[in-house]
């Protein structure tokens, strides 16, 4: 049976794979990490989207075989070791931009990557079109954009805590 | 100790305890359970809308790599059919006609997506990959997916014994009285529409996993439910036989409903049964494909509806003739939908003295309909503020006075409408006016004038909507037909240190039940809310429940944990007045601590818990130690949100794609436990019912494929199709629960549409544009535009 | 899916003996196109061939008056190349809207335009700027790349290696989105530069192709104007329950529009 190496949230694994496998399942059904979701079979809703070397991907549209020495993130490795939680994880507690909960890894995993692609900061508009990946059924996204934005001023260093940005 | 207190109690915007594990990727959803030796199910569905089995050849299928076993109807010989929770009688007083709803289909398959046989292999691709191989022989036969198509004579039958395809005919208000009404109208209005299909699409797909204990012979089954006590009664007692006492049912985390996840569905059968039969638990997972055909479906009336007014525009009558679209089985609660959550509400907020409806509920191939967010009152709601908005515009009535002459007055509650319900309390004309405000909408013709030289058509909408919430009680219901009681159950369990595990029957599934229970302890019994877990989703644990569907927890549930906690003070109280040698009937309860009254004599909880588990000193010859307490909450009405919605939209011209700019959303939920988790539900439900006016649409072609099958042709709104929503409230008290509280979950769902579809309509004012049927895509804007018959 | 052998050729040469091999093996990339279709066995590859250890067909630079972009290349790398940005910025910004950030993440050029997904972005910019595909084994001109839906002159072990771009004088894309899927439902692409006037138009038809009439009227005058009054016909484009072709006619006009208001 094929095998793939991987880094999952700073730890090496060495996995038995079909040639078949999709990232997400081998994170959720190799690896037991089931932080990651399967919301859809098009690639459409965004639930599995994990980082790859620091980019946002969707883990059902990739094969296990192509991340050989890749370095994956998922939700699981988000907060710090001590538990702190990472500033879109407290923002979205702060502004209730979850409900269900389901599409919440896969959203916040995405909207990490958006704001550390906009250093110079991100308009409303921006935010809601950089979520086009992600769907979510619960909070008619209105919150999730606002937790984003509160996010963005603490991981850019323009407020010390996600409190603050709530001000 | 209490100065904190008062701040996670009623009234405060707790963050949610739920949070942390959702956000950290440690929620427990069904499909994130694995049991030891676990074996994966894979359901072959039918591509055919109709079809006559001619023969079902599993053999090759069975002998692929890792099968365990397949299984079709022919090996299912003695299981029950899904069964029904609601009976609806027609006009004439017979029952309405209930087809067999098979677990996997016998003999006929009658919509695409109808499971036919079951493939149970070790891994899931070799499930899969082994349904393929089973040889399923069909004749084809001519199919009907319409709602008014099905009702045509010579449409070919869904059910070979159901005569044309007519589920019921029922009918509710006074006729002769109505048609009196409008013989004496001076403006008759006459308006039709089509409320169109809509899929849930809860982000998490329907997933159950069984499980068999063969030292026990207790079965356990996970799964995706709001409502597992609900579950356990209908499989248990109805398709599977097993005995409440050898069936756990649990729901744990679950990801979202929106009614579709109410339901009894085949999927659930099929895992408990295989996993006995097979000694090995089973887990099958949609994929979303396989949710398109297999969940229950919303909506799809087919409607139409007269207004009868005098000359000052006051409402003096209401017809309404309504098809709806029942799909090919009856879905659990399918039959109420149409009739007892929609046409008991076609009053809406006015005091229209005569309305008579009628509705036929009609077998067609498609897909089984169900409640969706809403169930009914949508329906309701949208034709009814669609109507007064065609009446104002026909007769010259200006729309916002047209609604205000006609509102229930603010001091005419308790009101009895002509279709059954008795409004407890409500003021139509605050919610308005506030709405009126935010909305800025005496200045929206400047916005106009101003979209207009941007090339864009702008249109502003308002609906002021009623709805029902909490439905009840049960010997109501029961009488109109309803199969269970819809009460709730609560437990309060204070441990003997004071902190507090509450039990409920209610189910959470995003609504935040987890902190909004626990400020209701804590506002109650003075326990932080770090200290209140709310157990809720378990046949194991919670003694028993009716779940969580039509905004019902809190009102219901909520109410069922109040009375409990009454019962939890009342033993405080006797144990308390023991302790501090004084007459129970001198005891005081506030938040927390016992107070001999008029002294500085006091207990806190914690020392009459500890009491009560410790019974050293206690009055165990009057009551028995321990400190846990069970309501049962049966209401005794419905409670009835209302509100008023304003949409702001604007066209372009060139494309005719509708942007929605603002939402207003001014609502009466009745008394607010959690403001931020309540204006969340409002968001929610909003973006669903913009979803259905815009974009949203399950499409069936005319030979009953399923077109609309995938998130690729299914439009679901995403984060730039929205705007902004406002949300806040107005409260009038719910005057029959201890609470006061009226319900949140789907006003958003309930009161958006039309007032959306209205801002549509008036942004095309100026092209003669009397109705829009949702959702207002662009090719149909544009159509309407350009003049054309696309 | 159905289970395939995968492997990760290193070199073009290895890749292509591969293919002729094997009829029933697959290219794969970035995979977001393959990948969705294999999910709902659409398609059955015996062998599953990742290029993308292949370093030849990577990287973005310019020749002469070419930007020559490496198959390989993601969507997100061309939306955000600086050197994209200065040469076609037209195409940078057809990349930047290209699915999502995700599928941009992962998506490459010659996934998308050897795939030729009639809803795709990249083949109205192959064609409306008039580029030359190169392949393992020779160059292809684009008005002779793209033969119907899902269909190019590429052969079944041929790969594509890169993308040659005339460096256009102006050029600009619009389009409307499909509501659900976001593939295009109606885009156009339009150029004046080395290869003359170009319009390109996707999503409309069953393949990308080149609207004449606009190209004519935009020789006569380059302005929004002078496509306005050009319709598009109906005739053989797609129509579904999202729009029907007379829609999507209509919408190519006002997409053209748009795209010459775009390029200045």
């Amino acid at each position: 049976m094929p095998q793939v190496t991987l880094s999952v949230n700073g730890k090496s694994h060495t996995v038995d794979i079909e040639g078949r496998t999709l990232l997400v399942e081998l994170l959720r059904e190799k690896l037991r990490l089931t932080g990651t979701h399967v919301g859809c079979d098009t690639s459409q809703c965004g639930a599995c989207v994990v980082h790859i070397d620091g980019e946002s991907v969707k883990s059902c549209t990739t094969l296990a075989a192509m991340c050989e020495g890749a370095s994956v993130t998922t939700i699981e490795g988000l907060a710090k070791a001590d538990g702190t939680l990472h500033p879109m994880q407290e923002a979205f507690r702060e502004y209730h931009a979850l409900q269900c909960g389901f599409c919440t890894p896969g959203m916040v995993m995405s909207a990490v990557d958006l704001v550390q692609k906009h250093p110079e900061g991100l308009s409303e508009l921006e935010i809601r079109e950089g979520l086009e990946g992600n769907l979510c059924r619960c909070t008619g996204y209105h919150n999730i954009v606002k937790a984003i934005a509160a996010a963005a001023e603490v991981m850019h260093g323009k407020r010390e805590t996600i409190a603050a940005a709530a001000q | 100790m209490n100065a904190i207190l008062p701040f996670e109690g009623i009234g405060a915007s707790v963050k949610r305890k739920e949070d942390l594990r959702f956000l950290s990727g440690r929620g427990q959803y069904v499909d994130d359970i694995n049991r030891p030796g676990q074996v994966y199910a894979w359901i072959l569905r039918s591509q055919y809308a109709h079809a006559r089995i001619v023969s079902i050849d599993t053999t090759a299928a069975a002998a692929m790599p890792g099968v365990i076993a397949v299984f079709t109807s022919a090996d299912m010989a003695g299981i029950g059919g899904i069964p029904c929770g609601w009976q609806i009688h027609n006009k004439d007083g017979t029952p309405m006609a209930e087809p067999k709803h098979p677990v996997l289909a016998e003999g006929k398959l009658r919509h695409v997506g109808d499971p036919v046989a079951v493939v149970i292999a070790e891994t899931r691709s070799q499930a899969r990959d082994a349904g393929e191989a089973i040889a399923l022989e069909v004749e084809a036969l001519p199919a009907v997916t319409g709602t008014t198509e099905a009702l045509a004579a010579g449409a070919p039958r869904v059910h070979d014994d159901i005569a044309g395809n007519l589920c019921y005919d029922w009918h509710i208000g006074d006729k002769s009285m109505t048609d009196a009404a409008f013989a004496r109208a001076e403006h008759r209005v006459a308006f039709e529409t089509t409320n169109n299909r809509l899929i849930a699409n809860a982000m998490e797909p329907r997933s159950a996993v069984g499980d068999y204990d063969t030292t026990t012979g207790e079965h356990t089954l996970f799964t995706t439910s709001q409502n597992p006590h609900v579950i356990r009664l209908l499989m248990g007692a109805f398709v599977l036989n097993i005995p409440e006492s050898k069936l756990r049912v649990v729901a744990p985390d679950v990801g979202g409903g929106f009614g579709s996840k109410i339901y009894h569905y085949a999927e659930e059968a099929i895992v408990t049964w295989a996993a006995a039969k097979l000694g090995r638990p089973v887990k099958w997972t949609a994929d979303r494909t396989e949710s398109f055909m297999s969940d229950a479906h919303g909506r799809d009336h087919v409607t139409r509806a007269e207004l009868a007014l005098d000359k000052e525009g006051t409402f003096l009558g209401l017809r309404v003739h309504t098809q709806a679209n029942m799909g090919a089985y009856l879905s659990t609660f399918a039959p109420c939908v149409p009739t007892y959550l929609y046409a008991t509400l076609l009053a809406g907020v006015y005091s229209t003295p005569a309305i008579y409806a009628e509705v036929k509920a009609v077998f067609t191939h498609t897909v089984p309909v169900d409640a969706y967010r809403g169930a009914g009152r949508p329906e309701a709601t949208y034709l009814l503020e669609r109507l007064v908005d065609v009446a104002a515009k026909q007769c010259g009535f200006d729309r916002i006075e047209l609604r205000r002459r006609n509102f229930i007055a603010t001091d005419a509650f308790p009101y009895q409408t002509p279709v059954a319900l008795e409004y407890d309390s409500g003021d139509y004309f605050s919610t308005l006016n506030q709405a009126l405000e935010t909305s800025g909408w005496a200045g929206f013709e400047a916005r106009r004038a101003e979209a207009a030289k941007r090339g864009k058509l702008r249109g502003i909408g308002i609906s002021t909507y009623l709805e029902a919430c909490g439905i009840a009680p049960s010997a109501v219901v029961g009488s109109l037909g309803a199969r269970a009681g819809l009460y709730e159950v609560g437990t309060i369990r204070v441990h003997p240190t004071g902190s507090i595990t509450v039990l409920t029957g209610a189910h959470s599934h995003g609504q935040g039940h987890e902190t909004t229970f626990a400020q209701l302890v804590c506002d109650k019994l003075g326990v932080p809310v770090a200290q209140v877990d709310i157990v809720h989703g378990d046949t194991g644990k919670v003694p028993f429940g009716m779940g969580t569907y039509g905004s019902r927890s809190l009102a219901v549930g909520g109410s069922a944990m109040e009375k409990a906690m009454d019962k939890i003070i009342a033993k405080g109280k006797r144990i308390a007045a023991h302790l501090m040698e004084a007459a129970v009937e001198d005891i005081e309860f506030d938040r927390g601590t016992f107070r001999v009254a008029g002294t500085d004599k006091t207990k806190v909880l914690a020392e009459i818990s500890l009491a009560a588990y410790v019974p050293h000193n206690y009055p165990i010859d009057e009551i028995e130690p321990g400190l846990e307490e069970t309501a049962f909450y049966d209401p005794k009405n419905f409670t009835y949100p209302g509100g008023c919605h304003i949409a702001e939209v604007e066209i372009e011209k060139e494309t005719g794609k509708v942007s929605l700019i603002n939402f207003t959303a001014v609502d009466d939920v009745g008394r607010v436990i959690n403001p931020m988790i309540v204006e969340g539900q409002v968001q929610g439900g909003v973006a669903q019912g913009v979803g259905q006016a815009l974009m949203e649409n399950c499409v069936y072609d005319a030979a009953g494929q399923l077109i609309s099958a995938s998130m690729m042709d299914y439009a679901m709104p995403r984060a730039d199709d929205l705007a902004p929503v406002s949300v806040a409230t107005h409260v009038t008290l719910c005057t029959h629960n201890p609470l006061g509280v009226k319900g949140c979950g789907e006003v958003g769902a309930i009161g958006s549409p039309p007032a959306v579809i209205n801002a549509v309509v008036d942004a095309l004012r100026d092209y003669g544009v009397t109705h829009v049927e949702m959702p207002a895509t662009a090719p149909k804007i544009w159509s309407i535009i350009h003049g054309s018959t696309l | 899916m159905y289970d395939f052998t995968y492997t990760k050729p290193s070199s073009i040469a290895d890749a292509a003996k591969l293919l002729a091999a094997d009829p029933d093996a697959k290219f794969i990339s970035g995979g977001q196109t393959l990948l969705p279709a294999l999910k709902h066995r659409l398609n059955r590859p015996t062998t599953v061939v990742d290029l993308t250890g292949i370093a030849e067909m990577r990287g973005i630079r310019r020749e002469g008056n070419s930007l020559v972009i490496g198959a390989l290349t993601r969507h997100a790398e061309v939306a955000t190349s600086a050197e994209v940005k200065a040469a076609i910025p037209a195409l940078a910004e057809m990349a930047s809207n290209i699915g999502d950030t995700q599928v941009r993440n992962r998506g490459t050029l010659g996934g998308s335009v050897a795939n030729n997904d009639p809803a795709a972005d990249y083949p109205a910019a192959v064609l409306g700027l008039g580029a030359t595909v190169v392949t393992s084994s020779r160059e292809i001109p684009a008005d002779e790349f793209f033969l119907g839906m899902f269909t190019t002159a590429l052969e079944p072990d041929e790969l594509l290696v890169a993308i040659r771009f005339p460096i256009p004088e102006k050029a600009g894309y619009a389009k409307m989105r499909n509501p659900a899927s976001r593939y295009v439902m109606a885009g156009a692409f339009v150029s004046r530069g080395p290869q003359g006037i170009r319009v390109a138009i996707n999503g409309a038809g069953p393949c990308v192709f080149r609207q004449a009439d606009m190209e004519a009227a935009l020789a006569g005058a380059w302005s929004a104007d002078a496509v306005a009054g050009v319709k598009q016909d109906a005739d053989g484009l797609n129509g579904d329950i999202h729009g029907s072709a007379e829609y999507r006619a209509h919408l190519v006009t006002v997409m053209a529009k748009r795209a010459v208001v775009a390029a200045g």
